[in-house]
């Protein structure tokens, strides 16, 4: 259950940027998670509305870009495919992770006054 | 919205910010890999599931470099400090981190641990992080290598169930290997799951118990000591 502690994080990162902007209202959060990043989405939703009550997150939407993992040769790039062993049968090199470790936090949209 | 008129409506701005969200956690691990690099420590952050044998294996590594090497550790837990006390008696010394409810070691977590000790003076540390196949894999420790206990009874499929933290694994300890004879579990298909969650996959077959495997284990440890 460590989305818990991923959201407590989240809100920290977003009162910063809240607090260059007095009186900005946090609107929506973009994120982006990997498949194999470890998180669990439907944990993370449930975190966050759980704890954006009383912060500065209150009303926020959250937006999750889940992202597949790939996995490519570390040294001809060919494509590896999901659940195959992570060694390239050609060049006989391990694989790399191309996509899918990502626990981002993209963009933050809120509203901020004219003055 | 109301760019002209003054009439003070709020706009609504979008604010780029492409941060991993666990980056204050990174800067620290950042600054605690620093020091262990610093001071030559061997830094392992060793993880598994409850009762896979972390604090078993760790009571015989202690055995086996009988006093050639200068080990410490931490062991985190929910609660007591049992696995501690157990490694304090097996001649590490150690310090348990109560989490309380965290799944997890963080840096912040294991920072404020080395508060407490002197490990500049050991050669060798150990995180004995809390017992979970998912959370702790993804929080950095500024540690030199990730080691994943898995023990023959958890089953053949753990790797494929929980890939995360295979990946993140610099080697594998198969452990208990000693209740084979009792099991019927194929090693050669946990070999196989690791190698289709694990790019360059190492597993170490050993026993706590016994203590087979248990040089080739310190052997691996001594290869990844930086001169």
């Amino acid at each position: 259950m460590h989305e818990y502690s991923i959201v407590a994080s989240l809100v920290d990162r977003v009162q910063r940027e809240v607090d260059t902007r007095p009186g900005a209202v946090v609107r929506k959060l973009h994120v982006r998670i990997g498949e194999l990043a470890g998180v669990e989405l439907e944990l993370l939703r449930t975190a966050f509305v759980t704890f954006r009550e009383r912060s500065v997150c209150d009303g926020a939407e959250l937006e999750i870009e889940s992202v597949p993992a790939s996995w490519r040769c570390s040294r001809c790039d060919r494509v590896i495919e999901p659940g195959a062993v992570l060694r390239c049968p050609i060049c006989g090199r391990a694989a790399k992770l191309a996509t899918g470790d990502d626990i981002i936090l993209e963009r933050i949209e809120m509203e901020v006054r004219d003055v | 919205m109301c760019e002209d008129c003054g009439c003070g409506d709020p706009e609504l701005v979008p604010i780029d910010v492409h941060e991993h969200i666990l980056a204050d956690n990174g800067a620290r691990a950042a600054h605690l890999r620093e020091h262990f690099v610093e001071a030559h420590v061997l830094a392992i952050n060793l993880m598994g599931s409850p009762g896979a044998g972390k604090t078993a294996v760790l009571e015989q590594t202690a055995k086996a470099f009988a006093g050639k090497r200068r080990l410490g550790a931490v062991s985190g837990d929910l609660a007591t400090d049992r696995d501690a006390r157990r490694l304090e008696a097996a001649g590490i010394t150690a310090r348990a981190i109560t989490t309380g409810s965290a799944c997890h070691l963080d840096a912040r977590m294991l920072h404020d641990a080395l508060h407490h000790m002197t490990w500049r003076d050991f050669d060798t540390f150990f995180i004995e992080n809390v017992g979970n196949l998912v959370c702790p894999a993804i929080y950095d420790l500024g540690q030199a290598a990730n080691v994943v206990a898995l023990s023959v009874t958890e089953g053949e499929d753990k790797p494929l169930k929980y890939p995360v933290m295979f990946r993140n694994a610099d080697l594998v300890l198969l452990t208990k290997i000693d209740l084979l004879p009792h099991l019927d579990v194929d090693v050669a298909a946990i070999r196989d799951g690791l190698s289709r969650v694990m790019p360059d996959p190492r597993m170490i077959a050993v026993s706590g118990k016994t203590g087979q495997g248990i040089g080739e284990w310190l052997a691996w440890l001594e290869s990844r000591r930086t001169p």
